[in-house]
This record gives structure tokens, sequence and C-alpha cells, in this order.
């Protein structure tokens, strides 16, 4: 009976604490998305709720909760109801398998900082993200609504578009790592390159430079963000695929989309950025656990400056004419990948056949 | 201990869905009810692999079947959206009953024949890397290698005749790629030229540049 309390009492703590950080971060990335837009355009932004407004994510909770749950009387009652969970529910659980952090190691056993350590980890979460569309375009078909129809149609052809250029942008990366284990992934990028006087850390940014930059275009749009955010675009559509919802309802899909954000960050973390790996640490001899833990906050920071970079391109960029969005996944962003898929096998191929 | 007996029990769970999301595509009448049921059968069918072990396959079919092709077949279903008006009242025709009886017999015999051919591993079932992305390519790219090279010559024949068929009429004046030259050899041999448009030809003086 221990064995077995030892064994899953450390995988309910991760998944409750894992569950409340990203349930947290959704609703403070609200107020920072508001807050940010407010000093990008000179304003003061939400202030009046606690100190610096710090209170207002909450206060917005309260409000969505007590506000009538009102059902339009034409729409297709089933999946007008289905259709917020069937979005929130992927995107909860698409970051199960980002590792957040190195192992702790607590009274003898080693526990990895990952909620499950799963070999097909980024195949997991493309499968997780396909399902995800489904809230979409069932929220626009149910609310029998002309505008949200046309939301719903084209956030399903865009996500579809997208989610192609997302996994061939990471095509480039996986040749080079040579694994689909996330884990693995971030193991293998925690060394350094010595060049001279400099010293670079061995990150999937300096392998896939273009790669990256795909995968960045194709995260904003797959996450339906600014500048790629025509499902909803308000002032043509009025409010695109949730026109037709209210209270909690309209709040979970605006959960979905956040966290949606938060997974797209800690991946390009994971994949370009050394996941949980701090340069120069192993020189300061910290202990296992400490160093530990300044790696999970260490992937807190890098996985919050792509947060915030989705917030600062929102109010700084217009947004996109639907053909350009298309003609960019198909004619740009597509041929792209696949070039840098060629040039790495390539590169590959070279590295290891002359040196 | 509840463990031992979770695999049969979440077969059985996804098994039943599996069927009844395949019953409930043939049996409903709303377009939209049988899409939803097919992604259920869908998953179910992904969930059933991943209980063999075979992770790959699992996540290929939810990546493929679930996150591609029934979103497309939902997106048509949204164009069209048709009301239940339209769609009229389901009948039971002979057609139907006469199918349904087909596939019950087909069923019938295969079944036992099924049940004698899996063979059950020796001991201790398959090894930690079965079904990985490792274990999948090396049969892929090794054993079945003609097979799988095959097969995609066959999705690309698919794919132009897709788009030789919809593009019929848009006969390219230059030829920039493969299926610019497979529609004007199409045209120059008029299999795929649209009647209307065969008459006009014929109509006219002949003699223009085409």
């Amino acid at each position: 009976m221990m064995a077995w309390a030892m064994e899953w009492v450390p995988v309910l703590i991760k998944i409750l604490v894992a569950f409340f950080v990203v349930l947290t971060l959704t609703a403070y990335l609200t107020l920072a998305e508001r807050k940010f837009s407010a000093y990008m355009q000179d304003r003061c932004g939400p202030n009046r709720t606690g100190p610096f407004g710090l209170l207002q994510p909450l206060a917005d909770g309260i409000k969505f909760i007590f506000k009538e749950d009102v059902i339009p009387t034409e729409v297709h009652r089933t999946y007008y109801v289905l259709a917020p969970a069937l979005l929130l529910v992927p995107a909860l659980l698409g970051y199960i398998v980002i590792p957040f952090g190195d192992t702790l190691i607590v009274a003898g056993r080693t526990i990895p900082l990952q909620i499950a350590d799963v070999d097909l980890g980024i195949l997991y979460i493309f499968a997780i993200a396909g399902l995800s569309v489904y809230g979409l375009f069932m929220a626009g078909w149910a609310s029998n609504n002309k505008y949200s129809l046309l939301g719903g149609l084209r956030s399903s052809a865009q996500m579809v578009s997208y989610e192609l250029t997302l996994g061939l942008s990471l095509v480039g990366a996986l040749l080079v790592f040579g694994t689909s284990n996330l884990r693995d992934i971030v193991h293998l990028q925690t060394g350094h390159w010595d060049l001279g006087p400099l010293s670079i850390p061995k990150w999937g940014i300096f392998l896939q430079p273009l790669g990256f930059l795909l995968f960045l275009v194709s995260a904003f749009a797959e996450s339906n963000r600014l500048p790629f955010d025509l499902p909803e675009a308000e002032n043509e559509l009025v409010g695109g695929y949730h026109t037709e919802y209210g209270s909690m309802k309209f709040a979970m899909f605006f959960m979905g989309e956040y966290i949606g954000m938060i997974t797209m960050s800690a991946l390009a973390t994971t994949f370009f950025f050394g996941g949980w790996h701090v340069p120069g640490l192993a020189a300061l001899n910290l202990s296992h656990n400490a160093a530990a833990l300044a790696g999970v906050a260490a992937f807190c920071l890098k996985t919050g400056f792509f947060l915030f970079l989705f917030i600062w391109v929102r109010w700084t960029l217009p947004r996109f004419r639907y053909d350009q969005l298309m003609s960019l996944s198909w004619k740009g962003v597509f041929p792209a990948a696949m070039l840098n898929v060629f040039l790495t096998g390539f590169c590959l191929y070279a590295f290891h056949r002359f040196m | 201990m509840i463990f031992a007996v979770l695999p049969d029990i979440l077969f059985y769970l996804f098994a039943l869905l599996a069927v009844g999301g395949a019953l409930s595509v043939l049996t409903r009448r709303n377009p939209m009810t049988c899409a939803a049921s097919l992604v259920v059968s869908v998953l179910s069918v992904a969930l059933l692999y991943f209980l063999l072990s075979a992770h790959f396959v699992g996540v290929a079919q939810m990546i493929v079947y679930a996150g591609a092709i029934v979103v497309l077949f939902i997106f048509v279903i949204m164009l069209l959206n048709l009301t239940d008006r339209e769609l009229g009242r389901g009948r039971m025709t002979l057609f139907k009953i006469f199918g349904a009886f087909l596939a019950l017999s087909v069923l019938a015999i295969l079944a036992p024949g099924m049940r004698s051919m899996v063979e059950l591993e020796p001991s201790g079932g398959p090894g930690p890397a079965y079904g990985g992305t490792a274990e999948v390519g090396r049969l892929l790219f090794g054993e079945y290698l003609l097979p799988f090279e095959l097969t995609s010559i066959l999705i690309l024949a698919a794919m132009v005749a897709g788009v030789v068929l919809a593009k019929r009429d848009l006969t390219p004046k230059r030829l920039f790629s493969l299926i610019d030259w497979l529609l004007a050899l199409a045209d120059r041999l008029s299999i795929l030229r649209s009647p209307q448009k065969r008459e006009r030809k014929q109509g006219g003086a002949g003699g223009e540049a085409e």
C-alpha cells in the first residue's frame, strides 16, 4: 500500500499544481493583456480592484459566473452547450507532456518535473491540438447565426492549414534531436559550444533559426491570435464563432485561447530555448534540487517572455486579410518549412558523412 | 486490485463507444450528428490502439482521421448547412434492409475465423519500444519500404486526379507544372472537356488559336 501511495501521490500533486498554475496564469494573462495594451496606448488600464488592479481577474471571474446563462431559442442546443467544453478540454490536456524542470530528489526517490513522460510527446500535443478545432466550428455552426458560421468556417480552414505548417516547422528540429520525447530534447540542449572566448548554449534556436521563425508564425495562427485572429475579427464578423455565447461559456472560449497560448509558448521554450536549461548554472555547484528549482524558474521566465511576445505583437501589428492569411500559409510558410526540412536533412547527412 | 482489470474495462468501454458511434453514423439523419459520431468512433479506435501499445498508430489515427479528414467532412456539412426540411424523413427501403443483412452475414462468416487467427504473445507481451516512433519507422522504411512507397504513389495519383477533375475547364496557356501538363494533355485528348465547351469549340470556325 505504501509503495502504491509513493507511486501516485507525487503524480497527483504534480497534476494539481500544474492545473492550478495554468488556470491562475490564464486568469492573470487577461489582466496582463489589458495592462500591457493600456501602457502601449498610453493609458492606465484596470487599476481599481485591489493594488495595481491585481484582483481584476477575480472580479471578472465572479462576474462571469453570476451572469445569466442565456441559451438563444434557435440554436442547436446539444452542440451549443458542448462546444465550449470541446474547446477547453483539449487545451487543458495539451500541457501534460511538457517538462517544466529536471528531476527533484525527495526522500530518495527521483521525481521528474513533468506530468507524463511520454515517448511520443510532440505527436501527442499535435493530436490533442487537432481536436480543439471541433469546439470552434461546432460553436460556429450550433449558434445558427451567419457571422458565427463564417467565423467557424474560417477558423476550421485556418486551423487545418496552420496545423500542417506547425508540424512541418518542427520536423527540422526533430531531425536534429533525433527523438520526439520532449524530456530528451531538453537534455540534448544542455551543453555548450566553445567558440574561442564565446560559449554558446546548445539551444535549438541556433540550429534551427528558420524553423523557429516558421514555428512562431504558425503558433500565432494556431492559437487564433492577432495578426491572425480572423475567426473572431470583430469589425467584420461581430465576434466570430462566440457571438452568441455569454457568461461562463464565453469565458471558457477565452480560457481555451489563453491556455493554447501557454502551451505554444512552453513548446517554443522546450524546442528552441533549452527548456529548463540555464547557461552557466553548472559552474555554480548548486545542489541537485536547488538547480532543478532554478531550472523551473528559468522555464517559467522563458515561457513568460513568449507570452509577453504574444501580447506585444497583438497590440503592435494590424490584422491580415483572410486570403492573405491562407496564401501566407500555403505559399509562404509551407514551402519554407519544406525547404527547412530539406536543408536540415542535407546538413545532417553531410555532418555525419564528412565530420 | 483495480489496476489489474483496468485495461479490460477500458477495452470494453471504448469498443462499445467505437461500435456505438459507427452505428449512430449510419442511423442518424442530421449530418452534423453523423460527423460527431464518426469522431467518437475514430477516437475510440485510437484509444484501442493505445491499449494495444501501438502508440504511434493511435496518435496517427488521431492526427489524420480526427484532426484532418473528419474536419473536412464537417467543413462541407457546414457549407451546405442543410435544414431538417431539406433532409426529409428517413425511410426504411428494401435496399437498406438488404445492405444491413449483407453486412451482418459478412460479419457472421468472418467472426469465427478472426478469433482463431489471433495468436497470443507467448510470454511477457511486447517489449518497451514496441509501437513507438523508432520501431514503426524501422519497419516502415526497412521491411515494408516497397508497400509504403507504393501507397504514397497511390495517394499522389489520387491527389493529381482530384485536381484535374476540379480544374477541368481551366486549361492553362503555358505549362508551369506537372498538373498543368496533365491538364493540357487531357485537353488535347479532350477526355475531360465538359459537353458545352466541346460544342462551343465545334460550333466555332475551328481556326482560332486554342
